[in-house]
């Protein structure tokens, strides 16, 4: 390695204070400097930081936005989500391979544009979608693939791809994106944002005692809205009174779910609302320090988020005696992911914020009494914090007038697929499914996956149940397939999804869905017997209840929600072997061989 | 104020200090919990499930959830039996095991419980993986064919020996063991005393040299099922 790099990487460690905790920091500005973390980097950062240099490859091999081995300067990414496949992702993925000359995996060889698939991007109301770098293009079609490639070659520059800017802040000069917000249905918490006063959440909340604070979420009832649904309150309260250790608040902005981008939208046009939710619980809770944990997918979202935050603390809403309140200090500081969809699940997501691969850590200890960095941690979703704000603003009993019984306020869906209007709806919990598939235009749809592939597939049957807590629990992500879909399909995708974004960490997640995937395949290509849907069953639920983590845990359900839902399509394909032998083992191929030595056909098996 | 507190596995009252694992106590008491990746001395790491129980009808890994008061816990189960047996299969398919010729054999925690579990051959169809091997060091080899993933050696070398001479790399299917070292054993500090070479519950971190030593008869398992040891005590 030239000494020029070796001073690069060196500079990069000092500038982060050769700190081990900011190694995603690190990496990432080696791999955008460098176009990698080579060996030779990972030695120099291990000396920076003094930590074995395995430590760092361990880190650095586990996001997919770093490699090792060099890759160009610009990285293409093609969103491959099933939402993308049936938007035409093939035909685009070919335009993209024809016009580079070279395959998924490949870098060109002038070394200048690498091709790649990535999961799930966050732009499903607009696919078929690609990462540049950081520059987000969608609706793709083949002709666009061809611009985009000559002007890649032409300038070597993905900001040039930039020409018809989005709406609302997508056209501010620090986005530039042209992304599309696509906001369907303004509800009464989170988009009626014309009718708040900023910050005057905040300033109620200051008004009153922390513990006050608390109690107001607590009477809102208001449940963690990215997917788990545990009380916010109470979280709050187990980080407040934990007691020794300085608190963090971590935002969790790694909206990863497959078919999910309300977060994307609430980034873009609500980051003060954002923010003031944050602030409100670094208060409740007795922090000083928030993190926003922004996925590496939204890395176009960072210059502007970092401005508002500048903008927070010019107007005294951030930093040190917040709004004139003595001794109140908080801030907010931006933590960028690298490609991962376990660093969505809440402590793998604090193990990367350490600068540690993304793997969940053991429970207890919980957040709430050792996070970061050992620390008391509360950790929320995006939308939580603005419903935080607004409940802060109009008070808990205006909030339960909103919604169920049971489950109070709005939901923001993401809704995408097989519909005339796809984009964000923010609607009271309580609609039916088939009052949600009107709303969106999707009179014929023959299924509904609720949640993402972390969800549940549901059928027809199930249309007339409703969006909350007790029914079909959800953060946010709404596909809907047509009649013309093959569930089987969908279902093959989202298992190959899971063997993609689990992080090794636990045998059955690991391993057993790459078994469960081989099964689902073996019925799909009409090689099954009827009794490999019970292994499917039995295996899926050894998945579901040995798993370390919520995705390991959730990973099984495309197969286990379909099997209950969509039964028929398995039975459909699945036959009993007549000669005694399985489907799948064909007798005549294995004895060719000796056949054409012996010069006979078997006496057995003619 | 007493620290002692009791809690029940499967129908039978056990005794437990505060803060021991559900995995501890019940050694204490001679009741037996399969496990691989959890060994005595070593920081708990809950990747393995092997030890999967029930605790008040919610599934935990008994290696690190920790006892309480009262705790309904469930062990010896058909369905539990049945999640351990998938799970001990799912190791096997997803390595390169050869029993028959591994020199760990009958001292091979996971073929014990293989045995223990009464699997003759797994059912799920081998995955067949590339793996590396690496034999570079004079005294020590590493065969990733037949790891399985538990951390014994990195928690080992970390803890006990105060070095850090593995980790993982990679993730799901692909993850791997990795040294602390550009490419190879030999350039990592590890030697023949450290604990972190005699934790590796399979054949993938073996000594050279000593292949086979122990005659068929004589070996760890060769009498008396793994976990025999804990339910006689």
């Amino acid at each position: 390695m030239s000494k020029e790099v070796a001073t690069a990487v060196k500079t990069i460690c000092t500038q982060c204070n050769n700190d081990r905790s900011r190694m995603m920091d690190i990496v990432r500005a080696v791999q955008e400097q460098f176009s990698c973390v080579s060996d030779e980097a990972i030695d120099v950062i291990a000396r920076q930081v003094s930590t074995p240099r395995v430590e760092v490859e361990s880190t650095v091999s586990f996001y997919t936005f770093l490699s090792k081995t060099p890759k160009g300067k610009i990285v293409i990414r093609l969103c491959n989500d099933i939402i993308d496949r049936m938007n035409g992702f093939d035909v685009i993925a070919n335009a993209f391979k024809q016009e580079l000359g070279i395959n998924f995996g490949e870098t060109t060889p002038d070394g200048k544009i690498s091709l790649e698939h990535t999961a799930c991007i966050g732009m499903c109301d607009q696919a078929p979608a690609a990462l540049i770098n950081n520059v987000v293009v969608t609706d793709l079609s083949s002709d666009k693939v061809r611009s985009i490639v000559k002007t890649l070659k032409e300038t070597g520059d993905p900001q040039k791809l930039v020409s018809r800017l989005g709406d609302g802040n997508n056209a501010n000069d620090l986005v530039k994106a042209m992304v599309h917000n696509n906001i369907r249905k303004k509800g009464d918490v989170v988009f009626a944002f014309s009718e708040f006063t900023p910050n005057a959440g905040l300033e109620k909340a200051l008004a009153m005692s922390p513990v006050e604070v608390i109690n107001e979420v607590n009477t809102a009832r208001l449940r963690g809205r990215g997917g788990a649904g545990f009380p916010a309150g109470m979280k709050w309260e187990f980080t407040r009174n934990a007691e020794s250790g300085e608190k963090y608040i971590i935002c969790n902005a790694d909206e990863g779910e497959p078919g999910t981008f309300k977060d994307r939208v609430i980034l873009t046009e609500l980051p003060d609302r954002l923010f003031e939710g944050m602030t409100i619980a670094g208060y409740a809770i007795g922090a000083e320090n928030g993190i926003l944990y922004l996925r590496g997918e939204y890395a176009y979202l960072y210059d502007f988020l970092s401005q508002m935050l500048n903008e927070r603390r010019r107007q005294g809403l951030l930093g040190t005696d917040i709004l004139g309140k003595k001794g109140l200090n908080f801030d907010i500081r931006i933590q960028m992911g690298a490609g991962a969809y376990i660093c969505g699940e809440e402590t793998a997501l604090i193990s990367s914020c350490e600068g540690l691969r993304g793997d969940p850590k053991n429970r207890p200890p919980f957040p709430a009494q050792e996070g970061y960095l050992k620390n008391p941690t509360c950790v929320n979703n995006v939308e939580t914090f603005c419903c935080v704000v607004s409940i802060l603003d109009k008070g808990a009993a205006w909030f339960s007038e909103i919604g169920t019984k049971q489950s109070h306020g709005t939901k923001l869906l993401s809704v995408s697929g097989d519909c005339q209007s796809p984009g964000v709806y923010e609607l009271p919990f309580g609609i039916t499914v088939n009052e949600l598939l009107k709303e969106v235009g999707a009179p014929n749809a023959a299924a509904v996956q609720i949640g993402g592939p972390s969800g549940q597939m549901i059928c027809k049957d199930d249309f007339n149940r409703t969006i909350c807590y007790d029914d079909l629990a959800t953060g946010g992500s709404v596909m809907v397939f047509g009649p013309e879909r093959n569930i089987l399909d969908v279902v093959d995708y989202f298992m190959e999804f899971f063997i993609e974004e689990s992080c090794g960490y636990c045998t059955p997640c690991r391993a057993g869905n790459v078994l469960l995937k081989q099964y689902l395949e073996k019925i799909i290509d009409g090689k099954g017997e009827p009794c490999d849907l019970e292994v499917l069953q039995d295996l899926g639920e050894t998945v579901k209840t040995a798993s370390r983590c919520g995705l390991g845990q959730t990973s099984a359900n495309p197969i286990l929600t379909t099997l209950k839902n969509f039964r028929s399509a398995y039975e459909a394909l699945v036959k009993k072997s007549k000669d005694g032998m399985q489907p799948s083992f064909d007798i005549q191929a294995v004895l060719q061989e000796s056949q054409d030595i012996a010069g006979r056909k078997s006496v057995h098996f003619s | 104020m007493s620290t002692t507190i009791t809690f029940i596995i499967d129908e039978v009252e056990v005794k437990a200090q505060k803060g021991q694992t559900i995995l501890e106590a019940a050694d204490e008491a001679g009741i037996y919990i399969p496990r691989l990746c959890a060994m005595k001395d070593l920081t708990p790491f809950g990747s393995c499930r092997v030890c999967t129980v029930l605790v008040n009808g919610r599934p935990q890994a008994a290696c690190t959830q920790p006892v309480a008061p009262g705790i309904v816990v469930e062990n010896n189960t058909e369905k539990l039996l049945n999640i351990r047996k998938n799970i001990i299969e799912m190791l096997f398919v997803e390595g390169n095991h050869f029993c028959m010729f591994c020199e760990k054999s009958g001292n091979c925690e996971l073929q014990a419980l293989a045995y223990r579990l009464g699997i003759d051959a797994p059912a799920f169809p081998y995955q067949f993986p590339k793996r590396e091997i690496d034999a570079t060091h004079r005294d020590i080899f590493i065969d990733r064919n037949r790891c399985i993933l538990c951390a014994r050696c990195v928690r080992a070398s970390r803890d006990l020996d105060g070095k850090n001479v593995f980790q993982f790399i990679g993730r799901g299917p692909e993850k791997r063991i990795a040294v602390n070292a550009q490419i190879k054993l030999s350039d990592t500090d590890i030697n023949l005393t450290d604990k972190a070479v005699d934790v590796c519950p399979v054949g993938a971190i073996l000594r050279k040299r000593v292949g086979y030593k122990v005659p068929v008869g004589q070996r760890l398992y060769d009498h008396k099922p793994i976990g025999s040891e804990i339910e006689t005590r």
